[in-house]
């Protein structure tokens, strides 16, 4: 009698702000997708129609978080995620749209839709629709905790292939010489 | 017009709002808000843009020879787009106006590799379930895992297609996201020999694979004829780059708007000067700005971009078999699937099929391989570089002072010129097949199908920045409050 197959893990993934650079890195597994198919089952993620994280094993977020509706979902998948990776430099340090945290959001805002030449009629966005922005773009860690960090611009898939067999077959996932990049 | 208009400025309390959010299998962030009246019937349906990074601005300052490699940053999935239109707009302000054979060359085979897997990962990955499974089909099977399972050499496809225009990216551009190979005046490297004859020893298969695409969305208008020819389809002007002999170029031309009804409104006209042709308009419910044609205005002046665009817009493909299957295409009843909103997936897999066949035939050119990168001329202050990008024409601009820093910057990325348009064929689906019924999970993807037929580019749309009137309190992982933040809006 052969034993029941093993279960799969429920993985979910999301972009706060970021470029999604980082969910093309772990499509960049190619053909390896197959097989890890086998051994996990998406959740929430931009590849399945879920809205909402439910209870999953392993939670991967790329992007940092810049306003209320990334605070949000961060939370959403802190509480439902048993681990949670920050994934990619946005993730971890708030990457380059942490640029813009030494600079005035209320002239950025005339700039980009009040003054810019090429506007025909310009006026600052104000729905009630579209959530707040935060003064500064946040990393994952100042708001929730992180329990592994993977650095890049993206991260390459070989890092994200290693990390996850690691952590899928229960050992303690370590990205070994060539698989960081601090880019 | 008149009824969309009355739509949109619809502020009548008590309606009743269903959201979609997060819009999903689409490359970005933004959520859909229907306002529905007490019998269920639609008053407003729009398509939010919710999220800002602030690029044009954060640029300033910035060295010009690092932007070609910041601006990769508003996307993952098109970062090549980016990289090679800051390039151009670049090349003119170190004076380039023709790049070495070497450099124009190689420049092109990154940018069609770029197109091929971006092609790939929008048919395959995001919108083939809805084709294969159906609109309202189980949500649970819906995704590109569905698809692996019930058609397995299918998915198998997808993925390798878009395996191989990612390596044709890498030997390219160093790196298969965010790569650094492109450079103002050139390129900082050439293909390797080696992986040039791994490259062209998979061109063969990589072409057959992609004109069977072109013919499985074929089949699946044939089998749908009625629903895929209607489905939110609506007139509309069209804008692309075109070569000066009218053939489709996605890397370089003159900008071309035809009419609804197929009329000229400009030709062969200059990019440098795009603001004679273009506007923009800002709605106070998204970050995504609304551009028009100058000449018609906003009202009659919006426009789509994009593989459907470019494939009815151009004279001819100049590759041979996409060239017969855009003749194909054209003829299909009538004229009827180049009208058609999901028709964007016909021309986008005819499109795949075009840059397989490109790099097919610049792997056979010695010039990709030769050692002549640079050009050199003198400095200027501002550069233009437009690129026809997957999802459609991609502008850049840029100012630079006399210490080489970036003192301007203005993009109006592909997303963003179908702007007007999604959110008419959200509000064509929400009327023919939401009005007046009890809402389920799969009667409101059909809205989401609609997005997903224009290539929404979502993530490199939300480049701007806003101020809303809410309030928010962050906290750290032990629950300290360390930052809080109120507004009453703008």
């Amino acid at each position: 009698m052969s034993a029941a197959p093993p279960r799969k893990l429920k993985v979910a993934t999301t972009s706060l702000a970021g470029c999604f650079g980082c969910h093309m890195s772990l499509l960049d597994i190619d053909e390896r997708l197959f097989p890890l198919l086998d051994k996990i089952q998406f959740d929430r993620s931009p590849l399945t129609d879920i809205k909402h994280c439910g209870k999953c094993d392993i939670g991967i977020i790329e992007g940092g978080v810049c306003n209320a509706e990334n605070v949000r979902v961060l939370q959403e998948f802190r509480a439902n995620c048993r681990i949670l990776v920050a994934i990619g430099a946005c993730a971890v340090t708030g990457g380059l749209p942490a640029q813009r945290n030494h600079l005035d959001l209320g002239l950025c805002l005339q700039e980009v839709y009040e003054t810019e030449p090429s506007l025909s009629k310009g006026c600052i966005p104000d729905d009630p629709e579209l959530p707040l922005p935060l003064d500064k773009v946040h990393p994952l860690h100042e708001v929730v905790k992180v329990d592994y960090f993977i650095p890049g611009c993206p991260p390459s898939a070989d890092a994200i292939w290693s990390f996850l067999t690691d952590l899928i077959a229960g050992r303690t996932p370590r990205l070994g010489h060539g698989l960081i990049s601090y880019d | 017009m008149t009824e969309a208009n009355s739509l949109e400025t619809d502020r009548t309390p008590g309606l009743k709002r269903v959201v979609i959010e997060t819009l999903s299998r689409v490359e970005g962030h933004g959520k859909v808000t229907l306002l529905l009246d007490e019998e269920g019937h639609v008053r407003q349906a729009r398509l939010h843009i919710v999220e800002f990074r602030g690029f044009e601005k954060f640029i300033q300052g910035r060295p010009y020879w690092e932007v070609p490699v910041m601006v990769q940053r508003l996307c993952g999935i098109c970062p090549v787009s980016h990289h090679l239109a800051a390039s151009k707009a670049m090349d003119l302000v170190v004076g380039v106006d023709q790049l070495t054979p070497t450099a124009e060359k190689v420049r092109r085979l990154m940018h069609y590799g770029q197109i091929l897997q971006s092609h790939a990962l929008h048919f395959f990955h995001l919108s083939s379930p809805d084709l294969l499974f159906g609109f309202d089909s189980d949500v649970a099977r819906r995704n590109i895992v569905g698809v692996a399972a019930a058609h397995p050499d299918l998915a198998r496809r997808g993925v390798l297609l878009r395996k191989f225009g990612q390596e044709v990216i890498r030997v390219t551009a160093g790196k298969r996201i965010h790569g650094t190979g492109s450079v103002p005046g050139g390129v900082n490297r050439s293909v390797p020999p080696a992986e040039r004859r791994t490259l062209r020893e998979q061109c063969t298969q990589v072409i057959e694979w992609s004109r069977e695409a072109v013919h499985l969305v074929k089949r699946l208008f044939e089998q749908n004829l009625e629903q895929y020819r209607d489905f939110a389809t609506f007139p509309s002007h069209s804008l692309a780059l075109v070569r000066a002999d009218g053939a489709m170029d996605l890397y370089h031309g003159g900008l071309r708007a035809l009419s609804a009804g197929g009329e000229t409104l400009f030709d062969h006209a200059d990019y440098c000067e795009y603001w004679e042709r273009i506007l923009e308009d800002v709605k106070p419910w998204s970050y995504m700005k609304f551009p028009f044609l100058r000449e018609l205005g906003p009202e009659d002046g919006w426009y789509r971009v994009g593989p459907l665009t470019r494939v009815t817009g151009c004279d001819f493909i100049p590759s041979p078999l996409a060239e017969q299957e855009r003749r194909d295409f054209l003829a299909f009843d009538n004229g009827s699937a180049a009208r058609a909103t999901l028709g964007f997936h016909w021309a986008r897999m005819i499109e795949m099929l075009h840059a397989a066949e490109v790099i097919a035939s610049l792997l056979a050119d010695d010039d990709v391989c030769g050692d002549d990168l640079m050009a050199y001329g003198e400095r200027r202050r501002r550069g233009v570089g437009v690129i026809e990008a997957p999802r459609g024409t991609l502008i850049h601009h840029y100012r630079v002072d006399e210490h080489d820093q970036v003192v301007r910057a203005n993009l109006i990325v592909s997303t963003t010129h179908n702007n007007e348009a999604m959110n008419r064929a959200i509000r064509a689906v929400a009327r023919r097949y939401l009005d007046g019924r009890t809402l389920t999970e799969g009667l409101l993807n059909h809205i989401e199908v609609a997005v997903r037929a224009f290539d929404p580019c979502l993530s490199c749309a939300t480049h701007a920045l806003g101020k809303m009137p809410l309030a928010v309190e962050l906290a750290d992982a032990d629950g300290n409050v360390i930052d809080s933040l109120r507004r009453d809006g703008g």
